[in-house]
């Protein structure tokens, strides 16, 4: 039956609906796929794109962090407390993502078990990975932004720079981390760290964040190129070879102490029971 | 020996000098052989190593505390500004050919010179030689230990690094507590304020002029006591306290003091070659406002750094005046007294023994066993503030809290020395009864042997004579008698508490010392042993081709 009726012009066929229940729904989402459609063709792309891939950083950041951190850390970094009672992980809103960026990147988090200190390992989680993270965090709440590239690129740091990094070295840094950065003891088993083979991203982060035991050093407080300029020092004072022989673990009078017993007077008592136990050869006779 | 004829150039000498008749007496001068008689050379050697390397770097050492610009060429320190002293440390250590060498063998030969002594003076301690006649070269010798420390904390703070201004801070606030003259000795001694402009010219007079001569005028009466005294020596077949049993000066010893003196400079310089000691560029100049964690002293000053850390933090207010007692007890008090019980310790000995007689046989350790635990505790006590003084570094390397650390010697150091001394005691008695045994019964030979009535014995065989009489050349050792209360007419003896009180130190020297078996003892021993068949005898035949010499 319905073939055999007349078909209907499309002017028609919209005319014959205007009145339709649904023909005001209809217009709006055409208007709004008309406006959709040029508003990206219009609109710079890749800011969509950005804040797309941004919120699905964030995301994939807020799962990692669900999976690896909130145990201690609390489902929204609020902070968590173990069964007796005790903080188990610091609420991180704010921290920002410098901070995770050193904690995660040197492998200190996520932390293997509670104890004094938190020591540095070989890091758990992918450079994508610690980016989400941080993303993540640094969502929740402003905090210190992982450094640019630029402010610890130490490739053009002059003599003079490093000169007067050493000395920004020894007035803020030795007293806990030893005049070679190879660390020291702090109360109740914590320490300062070794600061060699350290990537320069993570000591300007650490000084900027103060992590564990660290005064934080802002920028305000110490300039980005003091901070470069210290970055700068200690790279030196690693690649430096030690020019008196056997550097005994640049860790001072006590290394050397314990060298000079055990081997100088060692090997003097060795050789002096040598010559006591040499008997005294006659002529023709064999002594002993 | 007139009637030989000398080469024209010893005639010439022995014309005017007289060197044929010292050389006579002295060259065949006998000294016994033993290598724990070598240890006090090593010290001698050290300190000659000290004087040669010293004299090198003082051509090039500005002993001054002028600000200057550093322009040498140690990259890290380039236009710093510092002191004369520091800048020319760093010019002998980049500049100056062969200068860092001999830097290092210096300050290695240092440490060698101070741990050679004090390994002389436990020797020395161990074996009694510090006995009748020779209480007085003990004390010239550990009045070279003590001014050996000094020299060498002195020569740690000349370079005004900032290490040795670190240890010098420390030192001004040790002389700081004193209590009212404390301030007054500090500014006498820095010439004002700490640091100050004077210290690094003064003590560099002090470090190359005063203490090296004093020393060197020690060692001196030192060695010539040793002469005058004649060499101690171990007991055994043949040796008594009348003779010395050994070889002669020339040529024997000759040689192989001669080869040990290069042994020494060999192994001193080997180390300043391929150990780094000191590393002074990467501490940098000193600057009161800066610290290094690190910061110790040279290991000879550990245990006084060491009493300082563990000290507790007391003080004490009164009068606007306060007393720092975490500095007066540690650095002002412990030290000087326990330096005073070691230089004091042959007449603190001969007066609770009572023993008046000269003894040039060395005592086994065993055979004065409180004594050895003396020793022993002193060397724990020692030790165990040594450790203190590296407690941050204990900490780190063992993975341990430093608190705890520091805890465990506040205790330690009490309970510590008193254990030592009654385990080493045991110890000491113990080996005496083994000892004994050997004179006694015999060596174990391990042949079991069934007898009739089906008695299972081990077959003992009998030490040769000569380890028997090694084994007996001791004294019995017997308690201090005091006499009676009164004497005959009833009047009491004079000076009674003090000498009751010497009576009691003695028992207690002596108590529970194993004495030597008696002649009787020892036939009735060996004639039990013999009653079944003998298994075999130990022959041994034995060269002996040294020469006695009478010691009067």
């Amino acid at each position: 039956m319905s073939e055999k009726r007349p078909s209907l012009s499309p002017a028609r066929f919209l005319s014959a609906r205007r009145r339709h229940r649904s023909a005001g729904l209809v217009v709006l989402l055409f208007g709004l796929l008309a406006v959709g459609s040029a508003y990206a063709a219009f609109a710079p792309d890749d800011a969509v794109a950005d804040n797309s891939a941004q919120s699905q950083q964030i995301e994939e950041g807020k799962k990692l962090f669900a999976v690896g951190c909130a145990s201690c850390h609390g489902l929204n970094a609020e902070g968590g407390a173990n069964g007796e009672g005790k903080m188990a992980g610091p609420s991180l809103i704010g921290v920002g993502a410098a901070a995770v960026d050193f904690q995660v990147g040197t492998g200190r988090m996520p932390a293997m078990q509670p104890g004094a200190q938190v020591p540095r390992k070989t890091p758990t989680y992918t450079q994508e990975e610690i980016e989400a993270l941080a993303a993540y965090v640094a969502s929740l709440a402003p905090g210190p932004a992982v450094p640019a590239q630029e402010s610890y690129d130490i490739s053009k740091a002059t003599d003079e720079q490093i000169t007067r990094g050493g000395e920004l070295f020894r007035t803020n840094c030795t007293a806990c981390h030893n005049f070679a950065g190879r660390g020291g003891a702090l109360p109740n088993g914590k320490y300062a760290p070794s600061l060699m083979n350290v990537d320069p991203k993570h000591i300007y982060e650490a000084m900027l964040t103060g992590p564990q035991q660290m005064p934080v050093f802002s920028d305000q407080v110490m300039q980005p190129e003091d901070k470069r300029d210290i970055i700068a020092y200690l790279n030196a004072l690693q690649q430096q070879k030690d020019p008196g022989g056997f550097g005994l673990g640049r860790l001072g009078p006590v290394s050397e102490g314990l060298w000079g017993w055990l081997i100088g007077i060692g090997l003097l008592v060795c050789v002096a029971v040598w010559i006591g136990a040499k008997g005294v050869k006659a002529k023709g006779a064999k002594a002993e | 020996m007139s009637d030989k004829e000398f080469p024209p150039p010893v005639k010439y000498l022995d014309d005017r000098l007289g060197i044929a008749k010292i050389g006579r007496k002295n060259l065949r001068k006998v000294f016994p052989d033993h290598w724990s008689f070598m240890l006090g050379e090593i010290a001698l050697y050290s300190f000659i190593i000290l004087i040669l390397t010293g004299i090198f770097l003082t051509f090039w050492f500005k002993p001054s505390m002028g600000e200057v610009e550093y322009q040498g060429s140690y990259s890290l320190l380039k236009g710093l500004h510092m002191s004369e002293a520091y800048a020319s440390t760093l010019d002998i250590t980049f500049d100056v050919r062969g200068g860092l060498l001999m830097r290092q063998i210096h300050h290695w030969a240092a440490v060698l010179f101070i741990a050679a002594m004090m390994v002389h003076l436990l020797r020395i301690f161990f074996t009694g030689a510090f006995r009748k006649p020779r209480e007085l070269n003990w004390v010239i010798g550990f009045t070279m230990l003590f001014l050996g420390i000094i020299e060498g904390f002195i020569g740690y703070g000349l370079p005004d690094d900032l290490l040795s201004g670190t240890g010098l801070r420390i030192t001004q606030g040790m002389i700081g507590a004193s209590p009212v003259i404390g301030t007054y000795l500090n500014f006498f001694i820095f010439g004002g304020e700490f640091p100050g402009d004077d210290f690094v010219s003064r003590f560099f007079t002090i470090h190359v002029l005063l203490i090296p001569g004093l020393i060197l005028a020690l060692v001196t009466v030192h060695l010539f006591l040793v002469v005058y005294h004649k060499h101690t020596q171990y007991a055994g077949p043949g040796r008594t306290a009348k003779n010395v049993v050994g070889y002669p000066l020339f040529p024997v010893y000759t040689a192989k003091a001669g080869g040990f003196f290069f042994v020494v400079f060999g192994i001193t310089a080997l180390m300043g070659a391929l150990l780094q000691i000191n590393p002074v560029w990467l501490y940098g100049p000193y600057n009161p406002a800066e610290v290094t964690a690190g910061s110790q002293p040279d290991w000879y000053m550990g245990w006084l750094e060491g009493s300082v850390r563990i000290m507790p933090g007391f003080e004490s207010h009164f009068w606007g005046i306060t007393l720092s007692w975490n500095l007066i007890i540690p650095a002002l008090l412990i030290p000087p007294a326990f330096v005073t019980l070691v230089a004091l310790y042959p007449f603190i000995e001969g007066w609770i023994t009572g023993d008046k007689r000269e003894h040039h046989l060395l005592d086994r350790p065993r055979n004065m066993p409180t004594r050895t635990g003396i020793g022993a505790a002193f060397i724990t006590f020692y030790a165990l503030l040594w450790i203190g003084g590296g407690n941050d570094l204990i900490a780190t390397h063992f993975g341990l809290s430093l608190n705890n650390v520091t805890w465990f010697l506040r205790f330690a150091v009490f309970i510590g020395p008193v254990l030592a001394f009654w385990v080493v005691r045991r110890v000491a008695i113990s080996l005496q009864r083994a000892d004994n045994d050997r004179l006694m019964h015999g060596l174990e030979t391990g042949v079991i042997v069934r007898s009739p009535e089906g008695k299972y014995t081990e077959k003992h065989a009998p030490i040769s004579n000569y380890e028997a009489y090694s084994l007996t050349a001791h004294d019995r050792m017997l308690p201090l008698d005091i006499g009676p209360e009164t004497d005959d007419n009833g009047v009491r003896a004079p000076r009674r508490a003090l000498n009751k009180l010497r009576a009691r130190l003695s028992r207690f020297y002596y108590a529970d010392a194993i004495q030597k078996p008696t002649t009787h003892e020892l036939e009735a021993a060996h004639e039990h042993a013999h009653d079944s068949d003998e298994i075999h005898d130990i022959s041994e035949t034995e060269t002996y081709r040294e020469v006695t010499s009478d010691r009067s």
